[in-house]
C-alpha cells in the first residue's frame, strides 16, 4: 500500500459516507412501506438522477472494494504484490460490471 | 496457541480493526450477489418480485438485518480509521471504538424490528 | 496467624523457555520463587544453574537499553523490568523469543531486518551544518520539536515491531520503530532529508501500510505512540503528494 492507492482508498471511503447514508435511509423507507419491485421499479425507471447516484456508488465501490481486496490478498493469503493486484483488479472488473448492469436493469425501461 | 495469539491482541481496537476488515471481505462477497438479484429486474419485473417475495422470509430477513449491521459497522469502523489519520488524537480511541459498534447494533435492530 | 501460614505464594515456579531455533520446543524448568523476582531474574537463574546452554541477551538489567526483550505468556515485554507477580499465571510463566524476527538460539533473535528498516525509512539525522556555523536555536516549546519529543525516546528494543501484526502478514512493513523515528526527524528542523525521507515512508511498506491496530502504543515500554506518529506521516505524505512533491 503506497500513497496513491492510500488515497485512492480513503477518498473512495469518505466520497460514499454520504451515500451509504442515504442507501440505507431508502432500505428503511423501502421496507417500511413494504414496497414491491413495481414500486421501487416505478420510482427508478427513466431517473437520470438514480442513474448517476446509484452509478456513482457503484464505481467508489468498486474501487475501495478492489484495493480492500488486495490488501487483504496481500497480507492474510500471502500472494506477491503482482498476484494480488490482478486479484484485485480482476475483483473490481466484475463488480464494477455487475453493478454498473444492475443499474441499468433498474434505470431503463 | 490461538489463545496465546489473542491474548496481546485483545484490545478494543485491534478488534474493532479485525471487525473492520471482516465485516469488508463479506460485504465484498455480498455485493456480487447484491449486484445479480437487482439485475433480475432486467427480465422484467416479476423475476424481481419473486425474488423480493422469497426474500420476505424471516431467515433471509436475519440475513438483511445481519447485512445491514456489516455495512454500518464498516463504515464506522473506516470513520474511526479517517477520523485517526486525519486529526492528531493523542490517546487510544477505545470509546470512538465501543460508540461505532453500539451504534451498528442499533441500526441493525432498528432495521429488524420495522421489518418484521 | 503469622505471616507464612496465611501465605499462598509457592516456593517455586514453573516456567516453559524456548530452545532451539526456528523449529525447537518450549522446555519447562522449576525455578525458586522469590519476592521482587523479575523475568530476568528467572532466565538468569536457569543459564547459570539449571542449564548453561541457554542462550538470550541481556545488558543493562535496569530498563535503559531495550535488550532483554522477549516474549512473555504472549507479549513481548523488557523481562528486566517485568515483575513475575504481574503475569505469572497458576504459577506458570512461558517465555520466548520475539516474534516477527528469525530466532538465532532459544531467547536470541536477529534484530538485522529491524535495523535495515530503520534505514530504509530514512531514520538517519541529515545534517545541513558544519561545526563552524552557529548552533540551530531550537524552541522547545515550538509544535515541531513538541512532536518530535514526543516520540523520541525509542530505545530501539523490538516491542512494537514484535506485537505488531501489520509487521507479521506484510513483509515490505518498515515497522512502528522506523516510522516513529522517521517522524521525529521530519519534525526536526535542522535535518535536510525529508525529501527523500517522505519518499521512502510514502512507499510500498510505508506508513500506509498501518492499520491503527495499536498493539505498538499499548505495548511501548517507553509509552510512545508509533500510532500517532504514523498517522501524521500519513497526513505530511499525502499533502506531499497531492503538491507534487513525492512520487510513490
Amino acid at each position: 500500500m503506497n500513497v496513491r492507492l492510500f488515497l485512492w482508498q480513503r477518498g473512495t471511503a469518505a466520497l460514499m459516507l454520504p451515500l451509504i447514508a442515504v442507501h440505507l435511509g431508502m432500505i428503511f423507507y423501502a421496507t417500511r412501506h413494504g414496497m414491491t419491485a413495481t414500486d421501487i421499479l416505478r420510482r427508478t425507471q427513466g431517473s437520470l438522477l438514480w442513474a448517476s447516484y446509484y452509478g456513482l456508488f457503484v464505481t467508489l465501490a468498486s474501487i475501495h472494494a478492489a484495493i480492500g481486496v488486495r490488501n487483504i490478498l496481500i497480507e492474510w493469503i500471502a500472494l506477491t504484490d503482482r498476484e494480488a493486484r490482478r486479484g484485485a483488479i480482476l475483483f473490481g472488473i466484475v463488480l464494477l460490471v455487475l453493478g454498473l448492469r444492475a443499474v441499468a436493469a433498474v434505470v431503463l425501461s | 496457541m490461538m489463545l496465546r495469539f489473542i491474548k496481546h491482541r485483545g484490545s478494543v481496537l485491534w478488534f474493532a480493526a479485525l471487525i473492520h476488515r471482516l465485516s469488508g471481505l463479506a460485504l465484498a462477497i455480498f455485493l456480487p450477489l447484491h449486484f445479480l438479484a437487482l439485475g433480475l429486474a432486467i427480465e422484467g419485473e416479476a423475476k424481481l418480485d419473486t425474488f423480493l417475495h422469497w426474500s420476505s422470509q424471516p431467515l433471509v430477513k436475519a440475513a438483511e438485518g445481519g447485512l445491514v449491521f456489516l455495512l454500518t459497522v464498516h463504515l464506522l469502523g473506516g470513520l474511526r480509521i479517517l477520523l485517526v489519520e486525519a486529526f492528531p488524537w493523542s490517546s487510544g480511541q477505545k470509546q470512538a471504538a465501543t460508540m461505532a459498534a453500539a451504534l451498528s447494533a442499533l441500526a441493525a435492530i432498528v432495521f429488524l424490528t420495522r421489518v418484521f | 496467624m503469622s505471616i507464612s501460614e496465611t501465605s499462598e505464594a509457592p516456593s517455586e515456579l514453573s516456567v516453559s523457555l524456548w530452545r532451539g531455533g526456528k523449529e525447537g520446543r518450549y522446555e519447562t524448568y522449576t525455578v525458586p520463587r522469590r519476592d521482587n523476582q523479575t523475568v530476568l531474574d528467572i532466565v538468569t537463574f536457569v543459564q547459570r544453574y539449571v542449564d548453561p546452554t541457554l542462550t538470550y541477551r541481556f545488558a543493562c538489567r535496569v530498563g535503559v537499553c531495550g535488550s532483554c526483550t522477549m516474549t512473555v505468556n504472549g507479549k513481548p515485554r523488557w523481562t528486566c523490568r517485568t515483575h513475575v507477580s504481574k503475569v505469572v499465571s497458576d504459577g506458570r510463566l512461558e517465555i520466548g523469543p520475539l516474534d516477527n524476527l528469525p530466532v538465532i538460539k532459544d531467547l536470541a533473535t536477529d534484530m538485522t531486518a529491524f535495523f535495515e528498516k530503520w534505514q530504509s525509512a530514512k531514520g538517519v539525522f541529515a545534517p545541513s551544518k558544519t561545526r563552524d556555523d552557529p548552533i540551530e536555536q531550537i524552541m522547545p516549546e515550538s509544535p515541531a520539536r513538541q512532536a518530535a519529543n514526543a516520540a523520541i525516546e525509542c530505545i530501539n528494543c523490538g516491542v512494537c515491531y514484535a506485537a505488531c501484526d501489520t509487521v507479521r502478514w506484510n513483509g515490505n512493513y518498515l515497522g512502528p520503530a522506523a516510522l516513529t523515528r522517521a517522524f521525529t526527524l521530519v519534525n526536526d528542523i535542522r535535518d535536510t532529508g525529508n525529501a527523500e525521507r517522505l519518499q521512502a515512508v510514502a512507499a510500498k511498506g510505508g506508513c500506509h501500510s498501518c492499520h491503527s491496530h495499536q498493539s505498538c502504543q499499548e505495548l511501548c515500554p517507553q509509552s510512545l505512540n508509533p500510532t500517532a506518529a504514523i498517522a501524521s506521516l500519513k497526513r505530511r505524505t499525502t499533502t506531499a503528494y497531492l503538491k507534487g512533491e513525492i512520487t510513490p
